[in-house]
């Protein structure tokens, strides 16, 4: 697979789909540009919905689409998606049980010094806490397409987030099989788990690597699917390993980390230490600047792996 | 310098920002200049030494991502110094980002999140009446923003409350990152929108024309019991004809050609506005 941005397989796959499905509707507030959604708009005039720059709106007309039987995908940064019309995608989408699947584009930190109005931080656990709200954070563009395809055989609300750059491929075409809402085990390991989602899962690839090399054996969950979550495959990586390391590109609060410790706490206790961004306004860089910064990369993750390992310091 | 040629002599400032950080909304930059020009050099009363003062007039840009005007504008009125701006734009670890940071002097709101502006400056302005000081607040807008609904609340509240110490201004480009605005989601008739929400509104033939935003801003003060909105009809990417009026210049950084041509341009008309 070529190195791609996950929101251009979102359009490629939802444009193959389209031409068979009339009822497959895209919308887009003024973010056709930033969400790769032009060709889209181009090639099915009749099955686009532009609202201009107006996120509530977009959200509620998507509903009422997909109540009168459209398949509404509203695609929007994800930082005004999951702020500016949480009450819309609480009440029209997941309480009104309407089919709409929320695309979340150039997610987490993508936006880099474009400062924390642009930045989504907090969009997972703004969206898990909804009843009825499903959660995905697809680690790469063939899974990225994998999840539209399966998306797209449901009637349920949704809210994918996808950065904004070109993914690093973490799956070979032929070699990867998706199984709907549940983790991908890429790796074995009986020293420490970690369990990542979104591009944080090519991050936690390379710190297993990384430990490999030290022979400390990780095990690389790729939890695409935050909610529902995989609870058996964390349950069964917490018995295997002695800790478990979440890895994510959202706050320290209600995200990936929260609910799998909760998950480890009540079944199969063992340490967990959830890797993030901080409460606190991410500092203005680059994506790579910004992981690099705060521990989010192979070597971030790998160091933060030794030190849970050898708590104190000493060889394990 | 005159207001013309000094709002010339800014843009140049801004596109180097943007060449400096190799980012920035050079469009809504060169549109919006002549408007924050007029504001910060001749009708607000605003400056580095009363910046805490509780009685300055309180400004807004509400359409955040024209920060490099901003900066520009903040820097020669010596709030901010632009050579620390140049270095710092965009880089990793800096205070210089790309919206408004009211951690920098001379900021009030953080914003970039669009539809923000006016309700914020309603409860500024609110605050001014409730305190009864004579202080103005201005909060500028996008065109393309125009869709978001909370405008129109803020706009509805705005005339509730008679705050007629609040005027905004909207830089109407005609221009989104889509395309035109008209096309996306249709604005007109934008000054009878307005009118009907109990405003006074302006229109501003040519709002790159200091002179006449100067008029338009006077009528405002003079205008009682109501807030004044000036629709300022503008040319998204002013100043040089490789952006003008382009929908895909809402946030190109020129290539090293396209800026040697766009300043050389930008001077050409500084001069030519000296000289008049
Ligand atoms: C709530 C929100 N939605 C989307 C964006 C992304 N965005 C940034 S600038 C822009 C276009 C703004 O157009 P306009 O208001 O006309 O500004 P101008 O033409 O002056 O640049 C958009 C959609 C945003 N910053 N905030
Ligand atoms: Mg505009």
């Amino acid at each position: 697979m070529e190195k791609t941005a996950n929101k251009q397989m979102i359009c490629r796959t939802l444009m193959e789909a389209a031409r068979e499905d009339r009822n497959i509707v895209a919308l887009c507030s003024d973010s056709r540009g930033s969400g790769s959604f032009a060709p889209f708009a181009k090639d099915f005039p009749e099955q686009f919905v532009e609202t201009g720059i107006a996120e509530q709106n977009l959200v509620s007309i998507a509903a009422g689409l997909a109540r009168c039987g459209k398949k509404a995908y509203a695609v929007s940064p994800a930082c005004f998606l999951s702020a500016r019309s949480y009450e819309q995608c609480k009440v029209d989408v997941a309480y009104s049980n309407t089919n709409v699947k929320l695309i979340g584009i150039s997610g987490g930190v993508s936006y880099g010094a474009l400062g924390m109005s642009h930045h989504s931080a907090q969009d997972i656990a703004a969206m898990s806490a909804i009843p009825n709200m499903r959660v995905y954070l697809p680690s790469d563009p063939l899974q990225t397409a994998e999840l539209v395809k399966a998306l797209l055989k449901d009637e349920k609300p949704a809210y994918i987030r996808v950065g904004r750059n070109a993914a690093e491929p973490v799956y070979q075409e032929g070699e990867y099989s998706f199984v709907m809402d549940k983790a991908s085990v890429m790796r074995d390991g009986r020293d420490v788990a970690l369990i990542a989602c979104g591009e944080m899962v090519a991050a936690a690839k390379a710190a297993a690597e990384i430990l490999e090399k030290e022979g400390i054996g990780a095990q690389v969950l790729d939890m695409y699917c935050v909610k529902p979550l995989d609870e058996e495959a964390v349950i069964r990586a917490a018995s295997q390993v002695r800790a478990v390391v979440t890895v994510e590109e959202h706050g320290p609060f209600g995200g990936l980390g929260s609910m799998v410790s909760q998950v480890v706490a009540r079944t199969w206790p063992k340490p967990v230490v959830n890797l993030t961004l901080p409460d606190a306004p991410v500092i203005a860089g680059t994506s790579a600047e910004v992981f690099a910064y705060y521990g989010l990369d192979g070597a971030g993750i790998a160091e933060a792996v030794r030190k849970i390992l050898r708590p104190d310091g000493k060889e394990a | 310098m005159n207001l013309s040629a000094l709002a010339y002599d800014l843009r140049m400032d801004a596109v180097e920002i943007i060449r400096a950080g190799k980012a920035g909304h050079i469009g809504g930059d060169m549109s919006v200049m002549e408007i924050l020009t007029e504001l910060y050099f001749a009708q607000m009363r605003i400056s580095p030494e009363e910046a805490e003062d509780p009685d300055r007039d309180r400004f807004v840009l509400s359409k955040g991502h024209s920060m490099e005007a901003y900066y520009a504008v903040l820097a020669r009125k010596g709030f901010l110094d632009k050579e620390e701006i140049l270095k710092g734009f965009s880089q990793f670890g800096s205070p210089y980002i790309g919206h408004p940071n009211n951690k920098l002097p001379g900021i009030e709101m953080n914003s970039g999140s669009l539809g923000h502006g006016l309700p914020v400056c309603v409860g500024m302005a609110k605050a001014g009446k409730m305190d009864g000081r004579d202080y103005r607040v201005y909060v500028v807008m996008g065109d393309g923003e125009l869709a978001e609904g909370s405008v129109w609340e803020g706009a509805m509240a705005a005339a509730q409350y008679h705050l007629d110490n609040l005027c905004a201004v909207v830089d109407r480009n005609r221009l989104q990152i889509s395309g035109n605005t008209e096309e996306v989601m249709g604005l007109d008739d934008l000054h009878a929108k307005f009118r009907s929400f109990g405003w006074h509104v302006i229109d501003v033939a040519d709002g790159n024309d200091v002179a006449e935003l100067h008029q338009a801003f006077e009528e405002a003060k003079e205008t009682k019991g109501k807030p004044t909105v000036l629709i300022a009809n503008t040319v998204k990417g002013k100043g040089s004809p490789i952006m003008e009026n382009r929908a895909d210049w809402h946030h190109h950084v020129p290539t090293d050609e396209e800026y040697e041509r766009i300043m050389a341009d930008l001077q050409a008309e500084k001069t030519r506005r000296e000289e008049a």
